[in-house]
């Protein structure tokens, strides 16, 4: 899918966190959509079937690792990526993470730059 | 008053008396014995006052002043011993079944049969007349009562005291002499002597305080009015020539009877039911002295003042005095009191008598017959039993033919003296066999023969014979052979005279004899047992130095002769089971059965008997007694070593379980600090991810229009801000629970602080429409506190109450019990069940899971916890799911 049309899916609950990834992904020339917790995310996941998740783990309704989990369940979903951005540094919360099925393990905070390069190239690896 | 309302008050005491025993021993069958504390084994032990302290101490005090106190004071002294002496004795006795004084005595040397005797036959001689004068008491004050002024009026006083020396004779019977154990308890008796000790000190205070400060203006005035009286100096001071020896050797002579008078040793030894009570016995028994001594001078003095001139007998003052005062009803209480002091005395002193005479005068004759029947005779025991009692009868007959007859012409007061002094003849084999391994049997016979044969003729013969030659001028007119002033020695009062004197010929013989004649090797035995007891007390029963050849048939059926067939076998094979014996009845029973068996026999006829019955039947060969003597030594040292060594490994296991318990700890310290770290940068994390994205957004989009630029910027200030908040807030936490922060408190209104809070938060909640209600029980609520802390702790559950309300929130001011409580209610979503018990947890909203609650940073309530817990307060939440929250922390009412 090598056009540049990606079609991305933020999800995360603090609002500027948000609000950067929504303009580097926009700066970056892909399809934003945006979700401030985990029941749009779900919503909008089963709605628009996104290329790239974009998924924070800690959330007040439904986790990361739970809508990983719902993505990688269904087979209309297999071709979408999941990318943890997360405050949980540990190996454990690593490793959970990649088992679950994504394909990126990023941690908060990061480096915007090598973000944006990064799932560039996951984009264009597909 | 006549004789017979006495006589019906009499008997109706009597009866009280049999009804209280019964209903003890109902109340043991049930295991809730009356004198299973050390509250009755006191008063038990206060038998101690007889008659002779009801009506002879005012009697001794109106003629010799404070002098009386000495029979007192001694056994104050020896009661602060009690825990050091008596209770060593508690323990040889209940490790040798040691059930009378001439019991204890002999065992110590060797079980000797003749120790055994003489001691018995000295403490009948001694003792006998001191019941009879118990008995002579009770007729005596009942004439006076019943107003003994004619001849014809009552001239039956001596029916009176046959009559109640009958009624007494058959009390001791039925609780005294019921089992053939003497080693058994005897809880209704015991019972009746704590009661008796009662009776006898509420109706001395009556009378005392009767006469204090009914008749007389308190203890000041009676002692002013009497010093007002000639020649009365004498009464205050410790006088005479040898006054102040006088005093010791009195108080020296009192201490050694309360320690061995057969009735004390009855009462402290054989009928102690725990080691324990010992203790509230060393205070209490004194106190009981103290309390019932109260009043003996005010008594001695007021009556002295009440019948000046007038023939009344200072022994009779507690009756004369009410009797005078025209108040029968008084006058029968205390006579009551003195009832009861002599019957008391009377029945526990001829049970221990008995014990002695039956268990070491006759009962060896009986022994005698079972060695040669060889054969169970169940006859045996109710023969023992009836032995039993017709001593008791026999000792209560003689006391009674004592009283009438030569005790006639003596005060209470001397005859009692008398017998203390007899019995401190016990003293040296007592004592020195406690704690003197080398005194022996030829020492401890020739003391107490010695002391004696001095008791009787400087005491008893010029006592009965005062006018005679001999104690004139002494027998063929040696003048140092004079009684009352032995080689010389006179000006002393006869009690002294005959103490000083017997004593120190019984002490010196029984230290230098036995440090010049050599102990058989059964006595060296009894004395390692004895002196050192309570290292031996736990293994003695290990090494036995007989090895008898009898079958455990053979043991059984001696057993069965005393005690019966069913409660032998019982008996023997409970304690086989319990060491661990094997028990085959055709085979030669092991050494420790034997012992045990002659332990049991010697409860019951006492261990001089037992040992003779045991070494005859048990076909014992006496096997090397140094030997044994060795082993027993040797065993001591192994067992010293081993305690050692276990000491030791005791100590090494315990300091190794101290370090794997603070590693443990410092493990889970270790992890709770991971977490702990781990939990904050996680919650740093966030903030700096917005700060660091907006930055570099900003640095690689010069192009953003201004509008954005400064949209972001304040987004990066904000979340600074969040950043620096959460670095203060963990440092606070920090501080707080290092422990050394302290609070400034100070006297703060805590109405006001409320006030201030809330108005201070009022502009917020109005933004969100929230509606802010505020109660107060009182607007003056002052407690000690840190002003600036509390503040703290409000503006966050506010901030909470803010962030969650829809409508309305609540904060209120309550009156607790000893503090005051602040409400503070919202009306939102609440806090589930399952997480209340944890909100005050630091970071309790970021662990162990991935969903994130809304709240702040997770330290405001731990932190709020923290400051509350400063103020010597609790803080809690209540609250169901969906209908508010209501948080409450209390402060302590200052």
């Amino acid at each position: 899918m090598a056009n540049s049309t990606a079609r991305i899916l933020v999800v995360d609950d603090d609002p500027y966190i948000l609000m950067s990834l929504e303009f580097l992904m926009k700066k970056s020339g892909f399809d934003v959509l945006v979700a401030r917790n985990g029941t749009e995310a779900l919503q909008l996941i089963n709605e628009h079937r996104p290329d790239v998740v974009l998924l924070d783990i800690m959330m007040p309704d439904v986790d990361g690792y739970e809508i990983c989990t719902h993505i990688r369940q269904q087979a209309a979903l297999a071709a979408t990526k999941v990318v943890f951005l997360s405050a949980k540094s540990g190996d454990a919360d690593i490793r959970k993470g990649l088992e679950l099925g994504a394909s990126l393990y990023i941690t908060k905070p990061f480096s915007t730059r090598k973000l944006v390069s990064q799932i560039k190239e996951l984009v264009d690896a597909a | 008053m006549t004789g017979w309302i006495i006589i019906v008050v009499c008997v109706l005491y009597l009866l009280l008396l049999f009804f209280i025993a019964t209903w003890a021993e109902k109340r043991k069958q049930i295991n809730r014995s009356l004198i299973n504390n050390g509250w009755a084994y006191a008063l038990s032990m206060a038998v101690y006052c007889t008659a002779w302290t009801f009506y002879g101490s005012v009697g001794r005090a109106a003629s010799g002043g404070i002098g009386f106190l000495t029979v007192y004071i001694g056994p104050t002294i020896m009661a602060a011993l009690f825990w050091p002496v008596l209770r060593k004795m508690l323990r040889i006795s209940s490790t040798m079944r040691i059930t009378s004084l001439a019991d204890f005595i002999s065992t110590r040397y060797g079980k000797n049969f003749s120790v055994a005797v003489i001691v018995s036959l000295f403490a009948v001689a001694g003792l006998i007349p001191y019941i009879g004068l118990q008995l002579k008491s009770i007729t005596s004050s009942f004439e006076i009562l019943s107003g003994n002024a004619g001849p014809g009026h009552l001239q039956n006083g001596s029916l009176i005291a046959v009559g109640i020396t009958i009624v007494l004779t058959v009390f001791t019977i039925l609780y005294g002499a019921r089992s053939v154990d003497t080693a058994e308890k005897h809880e209704g008796l015991i019972s009746v002597i704590a009661f008796e000790s009662i009776v006898k000190l509420i109706a001395f205070l009556a009378i005392g305080i009767f006469t204090t400060y009914f008749l007389f203006d308190g203890f000041a005035d009676i002692f002013k009015r009497m010093a007002a009286q000639p020649n009365s100096t004498a009464l205050f001071t410790i006088g005479g020539e040898h006054g102040m020896y006088e005093w010791v050797s009195l108080t020296i002579l009192s201490g050694l009877a309360l320690l061995l008078l057969p009735r004390q040793f009855q009462i402290g030894v054989v009928e102690n039911v725990h080691e324990n009570h010992i203790r509230k016995a060393s205070w209490m028994f004194p106190a009981y002295l103290i309390l019932i001594n109260l009043f003996v001078l005010p008594i001695a003095f007021g009556g002295h003042l009440l019948f000046a001139g007038q023939p009344v007998d200072a022994d009779n003052y507690v009756l004369a005095i009410p009797l005078q005062q025209g108040q029968p009803l008084l006058a029968t209480l205390t006579w009551l009191g003195g009832f009861a002091a002599a019957t008391g005395m009377i029945v526990v002193e001829t049970i221990a008598l008995s014990i002695m005479i039956s268990n070491n005068l006759v009962l060896p004759l009986l022994v005698k017959k079972v060695q040669h029947e060889r054969q169970a005779d169940p006859s045996f025991q109710p023969r023992i039993l009836l032995i039993r009692r017709i001593i008791i009868a026999f000792v209560l007959t003689m006391a009674l033919l004592y009283s009438k007859t030569v005790g006639q012409h003596l005060s209470l007061v001397s005859i009692g003296l008398i017998s203390f002094c007899a019995v401190a003849q016990f003293a040296p084999a007592v004592l020195g066999g406690m704690f003197w391994k080398e005194g022996n049997k030829k020492g401890a016979i020739t003391g107490m023969i010695i002391g004696f044969l001095i008791w009787g003729y400087t005491l008893v013969l010029p006592g009965m014979w005062p006018e005679a030659a001999f104690v004139q001028h002494g027998p063929w007119g040696l003048g140092w052979l004079r009684p009352y002033a032995l080689l010389g020695l006179s000006g002393l009062d006869p009690i002294a005279h005959a103490f000083t004197w017997s004593m120190m010929a019984n002490v010196l013989l029984y230290i230098t004899v036995s440090m010049h004649s050599k102990a058989s090797a059964q006595e060296q035995y009894q004395a390692e047992l004895f002196v050192d007891v309570f290292k031996h007390s736990r293994t003695q029963q290990g090494v036995q130095p007989w090895q008898g050849k009898s079958s455990v048939a053979e043991l059984q059926q001696l057993l069965s002769t005393f005690i019966g067939a069913d409660r032998s076998s019982n008996l023997l094979q409970g304690y086989a089971q319990r060491q661990g014996i094997a028990i085959h009845p055709q085979q030669p029973a092991d050494g420790r059965l034997v012992a045990f068996t002659e332990r049991i026999l010697g409860g019951i006829i006492g261990t001089a008997s037992a040992r003779i019955l045991i070494g005859s039947s048990a076909k014992e060969e006496e096997i090397n007694l140094e030997e044994v003597l060795n082993i027993l030594r040797e065993n001591q040292q192994t067992i010293e070593t081993n305690k050692e060594l276990r000491k030791r490994s005791a100590e090494l296991s315990k300091a190794t379980r101290q370090l794997e318990a603070a590693n443990a700890q410092l493990q889970a310290l270790d992890q709770l600090k991971d977490e702990f770290l781990y939990t904050v940068t996680h919650e740093l994390r966030t903030p700096l991810t917005s700060v660091r994205a907006l930055s570099e957004i900003l640095h690689d989009n010069p192009d953003l229009d201004e509008e954005q630029r400064q949209h972001y910027l304040s987004a990066i200030t904000k979340e600074t801000e969040r950043l620096s908040h959460l670095i203060t807030q963990v440092l606070t936490l920090e501080k707080f629970e290092s422990g050394r922060y302290r609070p400034h408190l100070s006297a703060t209104n805590l109405a006001q602080l409320l006030t201030e809070a809330v108005e201070a938060l009022r502009p917020l909640a109005g933004e969100k429409q929230l509606n802010i209600h505020l109660r107060m029980a009182d607007t003056q609520v002052l407690v000690q506190a840190d002003r600036d802390l509390l503040l703290q702790v409000l503006y966050n559950l506010l901030g909470n109450a803010i962030k969650f309300a829809r409508q309305h929130i609540e904060v209120q001011l309550v009156a607790g019990v000893s503090e005051w409580q602040v409400w503070v209610k919202d009306d939102g979503r609440g806090v589930p069940a399952d997480e209340q018990a944890f909100i005050f947890d630091k970071f309790f909203q970021a662990r162990h899971q991935t969903l994130k609650k809304p709240e702040g940073s997770g330290l405001g309530l731990a932190i709020c916890k923290k400051i509350i817990e400063l103020h010597g307060g609790d803080i809690a939440v209540e609250s169901h799911e969906g209908q508010g929250a209501a948080f409450v922390f209390s402060i302590p009412a200052s």
